[in-house]
């Protein structure tokens, strides 16, 4: 894991000081509201429903157990004893008290943490794969890159007011993990058959209310060009992005009024001034940073193959949650935090704290949040995961339902969130109960269920496989269903599949929507596989084609 | 143009004439030499690529912030300074406000006409917001 050095933890203690007096300017009435408000939000402060919400950057997605211990101790001193984790791999306490930031800002500084750029219009906390560094299918690890571009991008003295907010994604796989199509920028780590490490670089892609796929405007970027090319595109932005209404001001939307062809043409030209010169890396500055993220030494002796006998929900458990590594010996557990019941990415303090448990105990003490909100243990000896499994069933740490329908992407929606048009947490926990049965739900298999409520799509409906979105009508809660999302291979955006509902009966719908993939699907053909063969239409005619009576008239 | 914070200089006040970019352009077409104090005036989204030509004889540039979240202007001065190699007074203008001068310092500006309910006093303090940085 990355470790601060003097420049780092300088940087975080004069921000939180700065932070101090900003809160102390405003709370004297020397700061406006209106010249707070970008400030604090470049903090990680929102007003929201019903306190302040505070987001913490979690920067790619990992951190180390003592961390996650001072998130649970400010979810116990200065919140409600939880924290929901998030598809950006933050987390986010809803219920702090404006004073009180600064204060937990300084306590997270102690540990190397903070909540710089987690909000506002700049660019925000880089994500990645939850596996970087031991998937076992991965090309390279791409943290070394996330923390290269986490630095250069804290405190941009130029890129700290853009026309809107500015998403980094880096994957060093094949198979995406981190949904790089879906970002402002996307880039994939790529090896050259030479040896030489570069990226492809994906452009404009994005959720929210103009859902896009990223373009490739680059197939192979040196990787010393990585900033010198970021810096361009964001120039471009930066100056021609558009300012006048918020919905367009996102480069997706530059992206596709130039066109990717004229947009590129734009970045060639400044980049053509950038490249080589001072944002350009040297490789000691990549052997210095991949030292950082060396795997710790785990002895690798004992079992090398998952076990095969024990428990039932033992086994199942292996088969969800345990996916491979690139070790021999080592195995890399996925933490559910999609227990019926529990909304969707929400851990409380006493569950932290013991997943930190977990985590110096069984993973060399590292920990990551996956973009579904759950949390990865990356480093486990396999001869240890029944150990680990007894210990994180009794913290409501071990369902078996990775990677199934039950493992619910939400966002906090009407409950929490003063965007939402609809409630989106019981709308989760609704469909989990429908699916409470085990068999059942295995039987389904491979589903992601993603639900958002509103447009901005915090819960990425558009990637679900199943997607589910709130909308109001005439000031009531109703929820549109969107068909074969996906986040990779290849990347798509959901499509409406007709009328939306009321919430009573999107449990239904989905299992409706399960009834015509189970009847349709071919041995051992996923959800998404079945319906990109067979299209929507049968889908659409189960849950349309008899009047039951439950449609809206528009 | 009143009180403006000058790396160099402190508070000094100041009273150069600014112009816009397109009465720079008509007057240097007509063949009028400006007046030495004066400088041109550029709004974040000015084409200034017919200013190049001029950039060794002026002595200052300011660039407009309409709001101070309207971010263009950094970019502006990065453009200016590095790339076209401007080396005399850049200035900040319009909705300047002490948070943003540390920002606006490090792309190249070196003076500061601040908002008018800015103290500029206070706002002097700004440039050492942080002692470290990484880019
Ligand atoms: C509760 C406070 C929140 C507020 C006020 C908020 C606000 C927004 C807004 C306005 C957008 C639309 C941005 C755009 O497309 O221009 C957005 C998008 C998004 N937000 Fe949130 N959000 C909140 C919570 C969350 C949470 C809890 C998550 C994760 C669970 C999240 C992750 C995202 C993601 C992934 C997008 C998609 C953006 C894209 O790719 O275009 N946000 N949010
Ligand atoms: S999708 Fe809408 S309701 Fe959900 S968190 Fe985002 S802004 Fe709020």
């Amino acid at each position: 894991m990355y470790r601060y050095d003097e420049t780092d933890q300088r940087l975080v203690d004069e921000r939180v000081v700065r932070f101090r007096d900003q809160m102390r300017r405003f709370l004297a009435g020397e700061l406006s509201e209106d010249d707070f408000r970008p400030l604090r939000l470049q903090n990680g402060l929102y007003i929201q429903r019903h306190a302040p919400m505070l987001r913490v950057a979690i920067p790619y997605g990992t951190m180390s157990a003592t961390q996650l211990r001072m998130l649970a101790r400010v979810a116990r001193e200065y919140d409600r004893g939880y924290g929901h984790f998030t598809t950006r791999c933050n987390i986010q306490y809803n219920w702090v008290r404006l004073e009180d930031a600064p204060e937990i800002l300084a306590e997270l500084a102690t540990v190397q943490m903070h909540a710089i750029q987690t909000s506002g219009n700049c660019i925000r906390n880089i994500t990645t794969d939850p596996f970087a560094g031991v998937a076992a299918d991965e090309v390279l690890d791409p943290r070394p890159y996330c923390e290269i571009v986490r630095q250069w991008s804290t405190l941009s003295p130029e890129y700290t007011f853009l026309p809107r907010k500015f998403k980094i994604a880096i994957t060093g796989s094949r198979n995406d993990r981190a949904a790089v199509s879906f970002h402002d920028i996307g880039a994939r780590a790529v090896r050259r058959e030479d040896g030489e490490i570069g990226f492809e670089v994906y452009v404009g892609g994005g959720l929210g209310r103009t859902p896009m796929v990223g373009h490739r405007i680059q197939s192979f970027l040196p990787r010393r060009e990585l900033l010198s090319y970021f810096d361009a595109i964001l120039r471009v932005y930066n100056r021609y992005g558009r300012r006048d209404k918020k919905y367009k001001s996102r480069v997706k939307i530059l992206v596709k009024e130039l066109g990717p062809e004229a947009f590129t043409t734009e970045v060639e030209r400044e980049w053509e001034f950038l490249r080589g010169g001072e944002a350009s890396i040297d490789d000691a500055r990549f052997d210095a940073m991949e030292r950082h993220f060396r795997a710790p030494e785990i002895p690798a002796d004992g079992e090398s193959a998952l076990p095969r006998n024990g428990e039932p929900a033992f086994l199942r458990w292996l088969a969800r949650n345990v996916t491979a590594h690139r070790l021999p010996g080592l195995a890399i557990v996925t933490l559910s935090l999609k227990q019926t019941g529990n909304p969707p990415g929400d851990a409380s303090a006493a569950q932290m704290e013991a997943a930190a448990d977990l985590a110096d105990r069984y993973s060399a003490g590292e920990i990551r949040v996956s973009h579904e909100q759950n949390l990865v243990l990356p480093q486990v000896r396999i001869a240890e995961l029944l150990a680990l499994w007894q210990a994180a069933v009794g913290h409501q740490l071990a369902t078996a339902n990775i990677g199934l329908l039950t493992d619910v992407v939400c966002c906090p929606g009407g409950d929490f969130c003063s965007l939402a048009n609809a409630r989106s947490i019981p709308i989760a926990e609704a469909i989990q109960r429908r699916f409470a049965d085990e068999a059942a739900l295995e039987d389904v298999g491979p589903l992601e269920l993603n639900i958002s409520g509103c447009v901005n799509a915090c819960g990425h409906h558009h990637i679900g496989n199943i997607g589910i979105l709130g909308v109001d009508k005439n000031g009531e809660e109703w929820y549109q269903v969107t068909l074969g999302g996906s986040e990779d291979a290849p990347p798509a955006i959901g499509r409406i599949i007709g009328p939306s509902f009321q919430a009573a009966d999107i449990p239904e719908v989905v299992e409706k929507v399960v009834t015509v993939y189970r009847r349709q699907r071919s041995e051992g053909e996923r959800f998404i596989d079945t319906l990109r063969r067979i299209g929507a239409d049968p889908f659409k005619q189960h849950l349309y084609g008899g009047a039951d009576g439950h449609r809206d008239q528009d | 143009m009143g009180t403006v914070i000058k790396i160099n200089e402190g508070i000094v006040e100041d009273a150069a004439q600014l112009v816009p970019l397109a009465r720079w352009l008509e007057w240097r077409e007509a063949g009028q030499v400006p007046h030495p104090g004066s400088g041109v005036w550029l709004e974040p989204d000015d084409d200034f690529d017919a200013l190049l030509p001029d950039l060794d004889r002026l002595t200052l540039i300011a660039v407009n912030f309409p709001v101070f979240t309207d971010g263009r202007g950094y970019s502006v001065a990065r453009l200016l300074r590095e790339r076209h190699g401007y080396r005399r007074e850049l200035r900040a203008v319009g909705d300047v406000l002490r948070d943003q001068l540390y920002f606006m310092r490090r792309c190249g500006f070196d003076a500061f006409a601040l908002r008018a309910d800015q103290d500029a006093e206070l706002a002097l303090r700004a440039f050492d917001d942080y002692s470290v940085s990484y880019q």
